[in-house]
């Protein structure tokens, strides 16, 4: 019996990714979760992260929702990318913008937690 | 009776007319393709959020504090509208046909004693609310310079929008906007979107999914229902874009017709006249002959 089950990604724009794989990991907001065939119902949300379909799709994300059930995995994100599109110029520009923002003071804990994850995802990324 | 030089020029006007319109035809199928494909890839990612948020309200237990943005605030007092127009004209109904829905729109809540607040986008419609509604007006906004219209554009307006609610502005709001059905027909809509409306029949449709929640279902709901907003708007903007050309391509295809109707009309005219003319000569010419 295959292990597999259905991935969708979709962004506003585009249908960014569709097909099937054994597993998914996903940088949720509480912390990382694998998904793998029969997993029970499940709707949660992203925090910027990287994004790993099978062993070989990896995406950046900075925000989602997610939802899975009958074994079918749905990911909508309006800033989601794959990592093979990001270049080194854009990562760099990508943290110092996330840089200048959390060194400004008037950002709630949340925005904090987001943005630190955000940069350390992208120091990551290489 | 024009002469015949008057006829000639007139000719030639409606022929560069025609040359005109036909070529914003094809500028408009073009840009319709190209339209209709982002409402089309646009449908799924609004479909899917609202399918979630469904569900999440479903285990939501009844009442308990709900996000204000699913329920409401429980008041029925100040309406807010979005009119979300082109910034371009010469689209045949299309802005006027959201116009005059918005506009029906106003004077019920106006009649029934509730206040009204606009947010226009989009120029057209702007123009055409404000001669009315101009006092209602609050925020307008353009996106004139802007070739494509993306999230972050949507966003800007969702932004706004629940800032708006968060200070207790507004207890509803209503989004009006052309729903794009295919290239004949736009339907001008208006719909809900504070508090989020969910149709009564998908709410019987008991999907009987135990979802696990991560972290809790309020926040996840406090974290989509404003995502959910922009999306709508978005859907919005999509759909309107491509209602736009679709509406302008059947407009102006219809004046490139009546232009040359209008073409064929003149050059049997001025044939006539042409010919007149020629017979008038030919009698004076014969009758001169004879009388000598």
């Amino acid at each position: 019996m295959s292990q597999e089950f259905k991935i969708e990604i979709i962004s506003p724009d585009k249908r960014i990714f569709s097909g099937n794989a054994d597993e998914a990991t996903l940088p949720c907001f509480e912390g990382q979760v694998t998904v793998l065939k029969d997993h029970i119902p499940l709707i949660t949300f992203l925090r910027p992260g990287i994004i790993e379909i099978g062993k070989n799709e990896k995406f950046y994300t900075e925000d989602g929702t997610v939802e899975f059930s009958d074994n079918n995995l749905l990911i909508l994100s309006t800033t989601i990318q794959n990592l093979k599109m990001i270049n080194l110029e854009q990562k760099n520009n990508m943290i110092q913008e996330a840089e200048k923002v959390l060194s400004s003071n008037q950002i709630s804990d949340k925005q904090k937690y987001i943005l630190n994850y955000k940069i350390e995802t992208l120091k990551q990324i290489n | 009776m024009p002469s015949l030089d008057d006829l000639k020029k007139r000719i030639k006007s409606v022929k560069s007319t025609q040359k005109i319109t036909k070529a914003m035809k094809m500028v408009a199928a073009a840009k319709l393709k190209k339209a209709q494909d982002n409402a089309e890839k646009g449908r799924p990612y609004s479909e899917k959020l609202q399918n979630i948020i469904l569900n999440l309200t479903k285990s939501i237990s009844e009442g308990s504090n709900a996000p204000k943005l699913l329920v409401g605030n429980g008041k029925d007092k100040v309406y807010l509208c979005v009119v979300i127009t082109a910034d371009r004209g010469l689209c045949g109904g299309f802005n006027s046909n959201i116009c005059k829905l918005a506009k029906s729109h106003f004077k019920k809540i106006l009649k029934e004693g509730k206040e009204l607040k606009i947010i226009s986008v989009g120029s057209k419609g702007h123009d055409q609310i404000k001669s009315e509604y101009g006092d209602y007006i609050i925020y307008k906004k353009s996106f004139k310079e802007k070739k494509q219209i993306t999230f972050n554009e949507a966003n800007e307006i969702g932004k706004k929008v629940i800032e708006l609610f968060e200070q207790e502005q507004f207890d509803k709001c209503l989004i009006f906007y052309n729903n794009f059905k295919n290239v004949i027909t736009q339907i001008p809509q208006a719909e809900q979107i504070i508090p989020t409306y969910i149709k009564l029949e998908d709410k019987n449709k008991e999907k009987a999914l135990f979802y696990e929640f991560e972290p809790e279902e309020d926040e996840i709901l406090e974290d989509l229902l404003p995502k959910n907003v922009s999306i709508q708007i978005l859907k919005a903007f999509l759909e309107n874009a491509a209602s736009e050309q679709g509406s302008r391509m059947t407009a102006m295809d219809n004046a490139t017709r009546n232009a040359g109707d209008l073409v064929d009309k003149l050059t049997i005219n001025y044939n006539r006249s042409r010919q007149a003319s020629i017979t008038k000569e030919l009698i004076e010419i014969i009758s001169g002959a004879e009388s000598l």
